[in-house]
């Protein structure tokens, strides 16, 4: 079982990976995701696992992912947005912790929105 | 909510707005009696008399109080359709508590559902904020304090993805561990 001891050795092998890590360069991209009542009633929370999940997976550096309240479209949640700068904010609608994977391979790692996903889409 | 864990989440996203620097989750379950009760306690700003009534009645809102709207009538009812009750005290510069009382053996009681998935999330998205979470079963209980974890990980944050893992890990087999021994 998971003892508090255990943390020791994952902490030391944690600081060796984030040292590598430090050294890059490229330019943040976040992805926030809405977290108020309507977000976590539509299954906000398995998205935004599943983001991390990934991110982690892919070792991805410069993303980060993190949440925030109520954004204004409660029968689209969940709802993610992508912002990077020096581009437009894309907004996805109606996210499933299935479609995470295709949003971070074209999106976050190859630069391409999955335009069936966005908020324009059902517009 | 389709999971008791959600509205934990949700609950405790006002603390948070409150500005509370240490947010207490307590989730204890009496087997025997068939009773749990779910507590969401911080040191937050606190609230008036008038704003914990309206909190408690989404009818009774106006959209000039953005913290107002669905989340307390959501977990109030899901605590009183199983024949339990519901309780909110808070003090203005002190803090709130929030109770909720459930008959386990309702038939419109709702699973508990993922709570360690709620507690992992609460604490890496919110590293900057303190969380402490009971679980307890009977007279069985499991402690997760992020003070003392944040005392071993010294400069490496809670949100680094193995602390992260490890995190929801820790909860679930402890819990497991707790539950497990009471059946």
């Amino acid at each position: 079982m998971k003892t508090l001891a255990e943390l020791m050795a994952i902490k030391e092998a944690t600081k060796q990976r984030m040292t590598v890590r430090e050294d890059t360069g490229d330019e943040a991209i976040r992805i926030v995701v809405g977290m108020a009542t309507c977000g976590i009633a539509a299954g906000a929370r398995p998205v935004l696992n599943a983001f991390v999940d990934e991110i982690a997976k892919r070792n991805l550096k410069g993303v980060t992912v993190s949440q925030t309240g109520c954004i204004g479209m409660c029968q689209y949640e969940p709802i993610v947005e992508v912002i990077q700068p020096g581009k437009e904010k894309v907004t996805y609608v109606k996210m499933t912790a299935d479609k995470v994977a295709k949003v971070v391979t074209d999106h976050i790692v190859n630069g391409n929105p999955v335009a069936e996903y966005t908020v324009s889409a059902i517009k | 909510m389709r999971e008791l864990s959600l509205n934990i989440l949700d609950i405790a996203q006002n603390s948070i707005s409150a500005n509370a620097s240490l947010i207490t989750v307590e989730v204890a379950e009496n087997t025997v009696e068939n009773t749990l009760l779910i507590g969401i306690y911080d040191n937050g700003k606190g609230m008036s008399e008038e704003q914990v009534k309206s909190v408690i009645d989404p009818f009774f809102t106006t959209r000039t109080t953005r913290k107002v709207g669905m989340g307390i009538p959501l977990f109030k009812m899901a605590a009183e359709q199983t024949g339990g009750s519901f309780e909110i005290k808070s003090e203005l510069g002190v803090g709130t508590e929030v109770r909720a009382f459930f008959k386990t053996d309702s038939v419109d009681f709702t699973p508990l559902g993922d709570v360690a998935s709620t507690i992992q999330m609460l604490i890496t998205m919110n590293t900057d904020r303190d969380f402490v979470y009971k679980f307890k079963v009977n007279e069985k209980e499991f402690v997760c304090d992020t003070r003392e974890i944040k005392e071993i990980l010294g400069d490496v944050p809670l949100d680094a993805y193995e602390v992260s893992q490890w995190l929801k890990d820790y909860i679930v087999e402890n819990s497991n561990e707790i539950y497990g021994g009471a059946l």
